[in-house]
């Protein structure tokens, strides 16, 4: 246990898990958005995150982007990254509902169905990018696709550096960009659903399926949007982890998928709100548990936090709903 | 294209189902000569198509694993389909009876293993420790029957102890957070070296003869046919078993919960109850099982209990036919047999795997060889669903 190193740095352990929550918080809208309306777990949506990584990837590579490009190309290469993982993200989440739940739903399914289904879903798309796409590009892209399942890095955008100190806090430019773009994308969500006509359908939905349609909403078309905001809401998160950590995997979804599962139930599921404070609240409880503990507890500790929030507070900290709709 | 398959299914269950309805209808002598039949194959696969002579039969030989370039010792491979088996009516317990999705089953088959490793082997720190501690020459170990039966209590314990928080939450928030067990249990196999000896692995684990040694004259580490005939034994044992456990009162009472929690609770079956002793019931056959892979290994290491396993689980169960063992055994044996037998595939096996899931799901969500009640509880439900189209 190491309480002094804790306390010590805790200004600079709380940005550090502020910042990784941020993260886990925009994975998290995706599955709060699915389960706000269609009560299901959609376990495929760490693949969805997944693909996005993949796409920045492709795109860096085919730019040609190196290592610390000048501040304007760089402003550059993020915007149109987040224009291409969005599209990746959204396109596959979407690609999933088509494919897979909605011939579920049509019959009915009981919603462990829901669940294997999905669970296979999420096994194909790992092995597609971790086995299939190695040997079908890996001529094409060498880069990219080189061996099969092995950690890819990439270009670094933009170079780390403190951009300010409080206290003994050090606060560097690419966790105030990740925390900002992601408080920013939510902001955009939220607005979304609690303002606009279309979130208005979304809320309807999520409130009583058979009036909804009686009102008029046509409900395949909120099922859709949902999969599709959900998925952008994780292509950005995918943009702002590649910027961050500089790698991608065929096998990163898993855990982060299961820590932003664990982020949405905390904060409450369903609920939009609920998932950024799930969000950096989990990122904050894992940078505090891995001082204290060692660095290589760090996924048990999000589990354990899942299993505690369950167990005592299964609705969690803001209760389930979406955009206030249900009491 | 789809309805020429549905129809050419609907013809196979209906020819399946007129054979178990001929066997039922079987008198009692020729099902006792059927079943010594079985008994007699299921106990001379190894040998097939190679008779103990060297005789070669060119058919069936082309089924074994042996018969192909670089392809695994066939009687490894029957042992691990046997062990799967284990695995399968173990999960079909927690799944296909009790309605219960376990994505964590891999951390029970990780307990069994440790155990036998921990308690069985003079490698392991914790024999090391009751060496200490009691002054015992450092040769002594726990014997391979007592490991057994610790591996069988103390995978119910942890069965018990998973479930007694969690079997109250819902159907899916339960499967999340068994997914999330199982990687705590391999976390804690890699982290916690002083116990487990983390990522080194535990090695010279015991056999029924005791630690593997060149002087075994039946458990050897080469020749795999006793183990694959002890595994054997154990699944009929096992079968015997749960087929007791499923027709019983509390069987029933699993089947209750599973189609309807409350209305079984009202009927005075207390879900809790059941739900627990399914998992319990299902973790102790996941345990035997994988103590049964730790000993015949000999040696184990964290890396052996990845998350995959677990979905892998799942799969055989779900593909097979969740709540027929029947099924789910067919299952197990094809997911482990063909990646063996078709090394070009083995690539992408765990592709075919999420291939497999996902198409049972959407076009035959009772699986290969269905149980009938659970086919009959989906079908009801996808009338309803036609009925009132509007509801999600």
């Amino acid at each position: 246990m190491h309480f002094d190193e804790l306390i010590g740095h805790l200004g600079q352990h709380t940005v550090d898990g502020l910042s990784k929550g941020a993260i886990y918080a925009l994975i998290a809208l995706g599955y709060t958005l699915v389960y706000g309306v269609l009560r299901l777990i959609n376990f495929a949506h760490s693949e969805v995150f997944m693909v996005g990584t993949f796409a920045v990837l492709i795109l860096w590579n085919q730019l040609g982007v190196q290592n610390n490009p000048p501040i304007g190309q760089a402003i550059l290469f993020l915007v149109l990254g987040l224009i291409v993982a969005a599209v990746a993200s959204g396109g596959t989440a979407l690609a999933l509902e088509r494919v897979a739940y909605r011939p579920l739903r049509r019959k009915n399914a009981p919603p462990l169905i829901f669940l294997i289904t999905a669970i296979g879903l999420s096994l194909v798309f790992v092995e597609l990018f971790g086995q299939v796409l190695p040997k079908l590009l890996g001529g094409a892209l060498p880069d990219v696709f080189g061996r099969p399942r092995q950690i890819i890095g990439m270009p670094t955008i933009i170079q780390q550096e403190t951009l300010f100190t409080i206290g003994n806090t050090a606060i560097t430019n690419i966790q105030l960009i990740v925390f900002v773009a992601a408080v920013a994308m939510m902001a955009l969500l939220d607005w979304f659903i609690n303002r606009t006509r279309y979130g208005r359908g979304v809320r309807a939905v999520a409130q009583n399926p058979e009036t909804a349609a009686l009102m008029g909403v046509n409900q395949e078309r909120v099922i859709m949007l949902i999969f599709v905001l959900g998925g952008i809401m994780a292509g950005a998160a995918a943009l702002l982890w590649s910027m961050r950590f500089g790698f991608t995997q065929n096998s990163i979804g898993f855990v982060l998928g299961l820590k932003a599962f664990t982020a949405a139930v905390l904060g409450g599921i369903g609920n939009l709100r609920g998932a950024l404070l799930g969000g950096l609240f989990l990122g904050i409880v894992e940078v505090y548990g891995a001082t204290l503990f060692a660095s290589n507890w760090e996924d048990v500790i999000a589990f354990v936090v899942l299993i505690v929030v369950l167990m005592f507070r299964p609705t969690g900290l803001l209760g389930e709903s979406l955009g206030r709709a249900r009491a | 294209m789809i309805d020429k398959i549905r129809s050419a299914d609907r013809r196979r269950v209906g020819f399946l189902t007129s054979i178990g309805d001929r066997w039922g209808a079987l008198p009692k002598w020729q099902k006792a000569i059927g079943v010594a039949a079985l008994l007699v194959f299921v106990y001379t696969l190894p040998y097939l198509g190679k008779l103990p002579g060297g005789l070669m039969i060119p058919g069936l030989n082309n089924l074994r694993t042996d018969s192909i370039a670089g392809g695994n010792n066939w009687a490894g491979v029957l042992f691990v389909c046997a062990i799967y088996v284990l695995v399968a009516i173990g999960l079909n317990v927690v799944v296909g009876l009790a309605g219960l999705l376990d994505l964590g089953y891999i951390g029970f088959f990780a307990i069994g293993a440790y155990s036998v490793a921990l308690f069985g082997s003079v490698n392991s720190p914790v024999v090391k420790w009751i060496q200490q501690e009691f002054d015992l020459p450092p040769t002594w170990a726990v014997t391979w029957g007592i490991c057994l039966l610790l591996a069988i209590v103390l995978t119910m314990i942890s069965g018990v102890l998973l479930g007694w928080p969690t079997l109250r939450l819902r159907g899916d928030y339960l499967a999340i957070v068994t997914l999330g067990f199982g990687e705590i249990i391999r976390i804690v196999a890699r982290n916690a070296t002083g116990v487990t000896n983390g990522p080194v692995g535990i090695s010279a684990i015991p056999g029924p003869e005791g630690p593997p040694s060149a002087d075994n004259k039946v458990f050897g580490l080469i020749d795999a046919k006793p183990w694959y005939w002890l595994a054997i034994t154990f699944v009929l044992l096992m079968v015997i078993l749960v087929r007791r456990l499923e027709h019983s009162r509390v069987g029933r009472a699993w089947l209750a919960v599973r189609e309807d929690e409350d209305a079984a609770a009202v009927m005075g079956v207390y879900p809790f109850k059941f739900k627990l002793w399914a998992f319990a019931m299902g973790a102790a056959l996941g345990g035997l099982s994988g103590f049964l892979f730790g000993s015949r290994n000999a040696f184990i290491d964290p890396t052996q209990f990845n998350a995959n396993l677990s979905i892998l689980f799942v799969a055989m169960v779900v593909v097979g036919g969740s709540g027929n063992m029947l099924g789910v055994s067919l299952g197990a044996v094809l997911l482990a047999y063909l990646p063996e037998r078709f090394r070009d595939f083995a690539d992408y096996r765990w592709l075919v795997f999420g291939l497999a899931m996902v198409l049972v799901m959407i076009l035959r969500p009772q699986g290969l060889i269905p149980s009938r009640r659970r086919a009959r509880e989906l079908k009801d439900r996808a009338a309803e669903a036609e009925e009132a189209p509007a509801h999600v």
